[in-house]
Parts: structure tokens; sequence; C-alpha cells
């Protein structure tokens, strides 16, 4: 089993904001937008280095969906900026007709998604967010586990022709993906590999995750940890090639149930290769105020529940 | 100078072509479509500096055109076809299995001159912002059109939009509502009154031309008015006055042909009102 060292513990957002300096100086073309959330969105730099390229929106996420639309049109690659919630629920029309239907080359970029949003409580920890954006036809959608995964999928995104929404979160978690990797859109990577019990997981879930193998191993459990950082589109054969070995299978994100990773995993088993199968999730129900670890563990989505689904999904067998 | 007689003549055939349109499908929305004629015509054949033969997306170098109140579909698909950017004939299409020619415009199915899909309301202003602000990091001094419904005042995202346009002082737009003061459920002051639109537009920060919508000297005069008042460092907004269904005598002083079509009947007198001049598709 392979040892992840944490290089550092660093918020994905600034992996984001990194990404974004970096495509400020290398691609002329890239321009960002934000509604009024420059600070929490680590733009600073890329504002400071490229005023002309920047756009505040002030409070207005619709207005902010359209322009970058438009924006598009005369070639250039915006990243729009807000929280997931601001980014998806709130202006789900302007995306679906303006920028999916339309096919506009719009990056949303969308922070403090889920429930390690923390304190500021549910109005705000989106947990619909994949869910919205994977339902949109050709909507790529993807969820980094880490700072440089993050800084990767955002450098990355840009070099994609096509709406990509962007998910990453407000607190700082280990960074342990190598630093400078190049990211692969939709494909998958496969952190340990294992022959008992396959755990895909996304975004904040994958340190989880890793951490539940490390428990697991300790009770002879070989756990086999996928990062499936990008939902869609999914990397099929990725995930049939390790779920023909373990023949069962854990999900785990911040998110939904209904309408997010596990979803999209048991669509396809259900139709290729019917597995048993056990979601970590949050289970249809809104989030609270509290700390990151507090609301991880309260709704369900920690290290001990990813290890209780393995060992629930081994018994079922 | 604006070559009246010329467009009048264009008027007449997109005005036949709107009611067949709608007639061939039973479906569509020819009230709009034929209070918003002159003006398209108008913008289309001689104000706007385009490229019908060839389309490109991203219009570098050309002034752009966005209808935000997709439901007029009709007379944009006739302007379009009838300025040389898809074949005319294809208008026998609208509204069908596999036509380019949706029931609300898209680019999704490839159909040159359009650049954005509108249908859900009030999101165009913002996209022609969008087009706007990117001409001037192209340093591209072509202008960017756009024309909204005046029951689409009603969606907030318009007034975002204008807050945003004024403060960044994107003066590369002239923006046009229709004002006909009809919509679905009735008139705007039934259903949701306007106010004082202009009064509303500037204190928002725009310059507002007002014009009859239906009169060709008026709408030429005041588009080449609206062109003479960009880049001055503000949008401008034009509120243009029509009647809902013009050029069809049965259709016109009613919210009634917002979304119906005619029957046989109806059809033979509409066309009967207006002449064939380049040939109906």
């Amino acid at each position: 089993m392979k040892k992840y060292e944490i290089q550092n513990v660093k918020d994905t957002r600034s992996g984001f904001g990194e990404g974004l300096t970096e495509l400020g100086r290398t691609n002329p073309e890239v321009v960002a937008l934000c509604a009024d959330l420059i600070g929490s969105l680590k733009m600073d730099e890329f504002i400071k280095e490229n005023p002309e390229r920047f756009f505040q929106m002030g409070i207005s996420e619709a207005n902010m969906m359209g322009v970058a639309a438009g924006l598009t049109i005369g070639g250039k690659i915006p990243f729009a900026g807000t929280f997931a919630n601001f980014a998806t629920g709130r202006v789900y029309d302007q995306i679906r007709q303006s920028i999916a239907y339309s096919g506009k080359n719009v990056k949303i970029a969308a922070s403090h998604a889920g429930l390690t949003l923390g304190e500021d409580g549910a109005t705000h920890q989106i947990l619909e967010d994949i869910g919205l954006m994977k339902m949109l036809p050709g909507m790529v959608v993807i969820n980094p586990c880490d700072f440089n995964q993050t800084k990767a999928a955002t450098i990355a995104a840009a070099a994609y022709e096509g709406p990509v929404y962007l998910r990453f979160g407000r607190p700082k978690v280990p960074n342990f993906t190598p630093v400078d990797q190049k990211f692969e859109i939709g494909k998958a990577v496969v952190l340990n590999e294992g022959t008992d019990v396959t755990i895909f997981a996304t975004g904040h879930l994958v340190w989880k995750a890793i951490q539940a193998g490390e428990i697991l191993a300790e009770k002879g459990i070989s756990a086999e940890i996928i990062n499936i950082h990008t939902i869609k589109p999914l990397d099929e054969k990725a995930v049939l090639a390790s779920v023909k070995k373990t023949k069962c299978v854990v999900t785990a994100e911040e998110h939904q149930m209904n309408g997010g990773l596990g979803d999209t995993i048991a669509q396809l088993l259900s139709r290729q290769l019917p597995t048993p199968i056990e979601f970590v999730a949050v289970n249809d129900s809104f989030g609270e105020s509290g700390t990151e670890e507090q609301l991880m563990t309260k709704y369900g989505i920690n290290t001990p529940h990813i290890v209780e689904a393995v060992q629930k999904v081994i018994a079922r067998k | 100078m604006a070559d009246i007689k010329n467009l009048e003549k264009i008027v007449s055939q997109v005005r036949r072509d709107i009611v067949r349109m709608v007639h061939q499908n039973n479906s569509g929305h020819p009230g709009g479509s034929l209070g918003c004629t002159e003006f398209l015509v108008s913008l289309y054949n001689g104000v706007m500096e385009h490229n019908p033969k060839n389309f490109s997306m991203d219009g570098k170098n050309e002034d752009l055109f966005f209808l935000s109140n997709g439901h007029i579909s009709p007379v944009l698909y006739s302007v379009l076809a009838r300025a040389g950017y898809f074949p005319v004939k294809e208008m026998a299409t609208f509204r069908s299995l596999n036509s380019r020619l949706q029931g609300h415009p898209t680019p999704h199915e490839g159909l040159e001159g359009i650049r954005i899909a509108s249908g859900s309301l009030g999101q165009g202003l913002s996209v022609a912002l969008g087009a706007a602000q990117a001409k001037k990091l192209n340093k591209d001094n072509k202008l960017v059109y756009v024309l909204m419904g005046d029951g689409e005042q009603q969606e907030g995202q318009i007034w975002e939009a204008a807050m945003y346009a004024a403060h960044n002082k994107v003066d590369n737009i002239i923006a046009t509502i229709d004002y006909n003061g009809a919509q679905i459920d009735g008139s705007t002051d039934e259903v949701l009154s306007l106010g004082n639109l202009k009064a509303k537009w500037e204190s928002f920060g725009w310059k507002v031309l007002e014009t009859n919508g239906n009169n060709l000297q008026d709408i030429n005069n005041t588009l080449q008015e609206a062109k003479s008042l960009t880049g001055k460092g503000t949008p401008i907004l034009i509120k243009m006055s029509t009647q809902m269904g013009n050029g069809v005598d049965f259709m016109m002083g009613t919210h009634k042909w917002h979304g119906v079509a005619p029957n046989n009947d109806q059809l033979k007198s509409a066309l009967a009102q207006n002449p064939e001049t380049l040939g109906d598709y």
C-alpha cells in the first residue's frame, strides 16, 4: 500500500487562485469574473497582474453568467467565480440556456462547496451542485481533491474547449498530490491498488478515503482507492476495470446521495457490471453551522463512515 | 441615407415569411415578430456592418446582434435568411423536427447568424454586454446590438445588467426595448406595470432615445443617432414604441396574437395586405 506524504495543508480555492494566476501569465485570452468574492476565490493576484482582464460583477450572479457567455463570443476564456451555491442553484437557467445549450466556453469556478464551508450554515452549503451540473448536456464536472490538483485542474479547464464546472472548497486540507502534476480531464487516478473493495472518492473525501484505507489495512482489508476528480465525463474504463477485480464498491463525496458521484457510478455498474455498492454521502438533508470536522461526522461523510461502508459492502459480496 | 423604398420591399416580404412560417406549423409568435419587422429589417440592411456570407461565431470586426426576446424568432429567421445568412427555403422547416430553425433561436444546431440561445427571458442583455466587453479587449471598434421585449423588463437580471453596463461605461452597445405594451396575459399595465421606463433606464445611467419602431424613417434616424452617441462613456437604450401585429390589420391593437397562429382564411387576408416582393420561400 502506498503511503501518501502530506506536503502541507492548504485550501483548494488557493489552488484555483494560483492556477488562475499562472493562466493570466500564459494565456492572454483568459479573463476572470467575480461576484463580490475576490478574496474568498483567491483572485487577488490575477487581478493585480491583469486588471483589464478582470470583471467585478457585484452581487449579480445571473448577469455574471450571461456576461461570461458573451465574452466567449469574442474568443475569451472566462472563469466566472463565486460560491458554489450561487454559481449553480441560483443561476441554473442562465447556465442552462446561455452557457450549456449555447455551447459556450465558460469555466464556472465554484468555491466553498459542500458542508466544509462550515459556520455560515446550510444557506451556503450547497450539496446539490454536482447533480445540477452533471445533468446539463455537454457540461464537464470536475471536483479536485487538494491544492495541487485544483491548480492543475484550473489550467486544464482553460485548455479544454467547452463549458466546465470546477468545484472546490474553503477549508485547509492535506495537500498530497504531486506538484505540477498533469491533469487529464476524465481520467481517474488510482491512488492505491487493492483487491477487496474499490473506494471511489471525489474532492475532500479523497483524503478521507486514503485514511480509511490505512485503517482497513490494519483490519486486513485491501482497498483500492480511486480519485474520481472528473465526475463527468466519467472514466468508465477505469471504474469497470477496478470493480471487475474487487467486486464491491463504496463511493465517497461531500454531496447529496441523490445526484452525486455515487449515482453516476451506480448507473454505470447497473448497466454493465451489477455490483454491491454503498454510498458515503449526505442523505437527503441540509447541513448546519459547525466546524468542518463536526459537520462531516454528523452528516456521515467522515473517515469512519467510509470504513463502516466498506465493511458493510464486503459482507454483501 | 437609408433607402426606404428598398426597406419597404423587404418589410413586406418578411411579414409574409412570418405569417407563413407560423401558419405552416400552427405555432409560433406572430404579434411581436410583426411589430419588430421594420426595426430588424433596418438593422440588417444598412445599419449594421456584418458579414452574412461568411458567418463566424466570434464575429470579430463586425457588428453583432442578440435577440433576448427569443420568441419573436420568425422575424429574426426571415431577416437573417433574406440577408443571406442561410437559404431562404429553410424557413419551411421552422419549428419542425430536425430543423435548425427551432421554436426559439439557438446556436446549438449551427444556424448561421445565431450566437446565443434565447427564449427564457432576461438573459440577452448580459450576453450582449459580455460580447461588447470582449470587443473592447480585442480592440475591435464595431458595435453590439440587442433587442429586448417590454414584458421582459419584469425580469430582475435585466436590471443587474443595466447597472453593470453603466458602471463599466460599456458604450459600444445599443439596446432596444420593443415597447408594445402587451404580454401574454394582457397589457403590461394590467400584468405588472413597467412605470416610466425612460426614467428608470436614465436613472440606471443609460442614454435613452425614443422612436416609433413602425416608421422606417424614424427608426433609421434613431439608429443613426444612437450610433453617433456610442463611444462616449454611456450605454445607449432605444425605447421603441411598436404595435404588436403591425402590418396585418386583424392582429393589431390586441395582445391576443402574441403566440397564436392564423388559420387559412386569416393567412390569406394577411398575405393580401403584404405583397410578395422578393419571392416566397
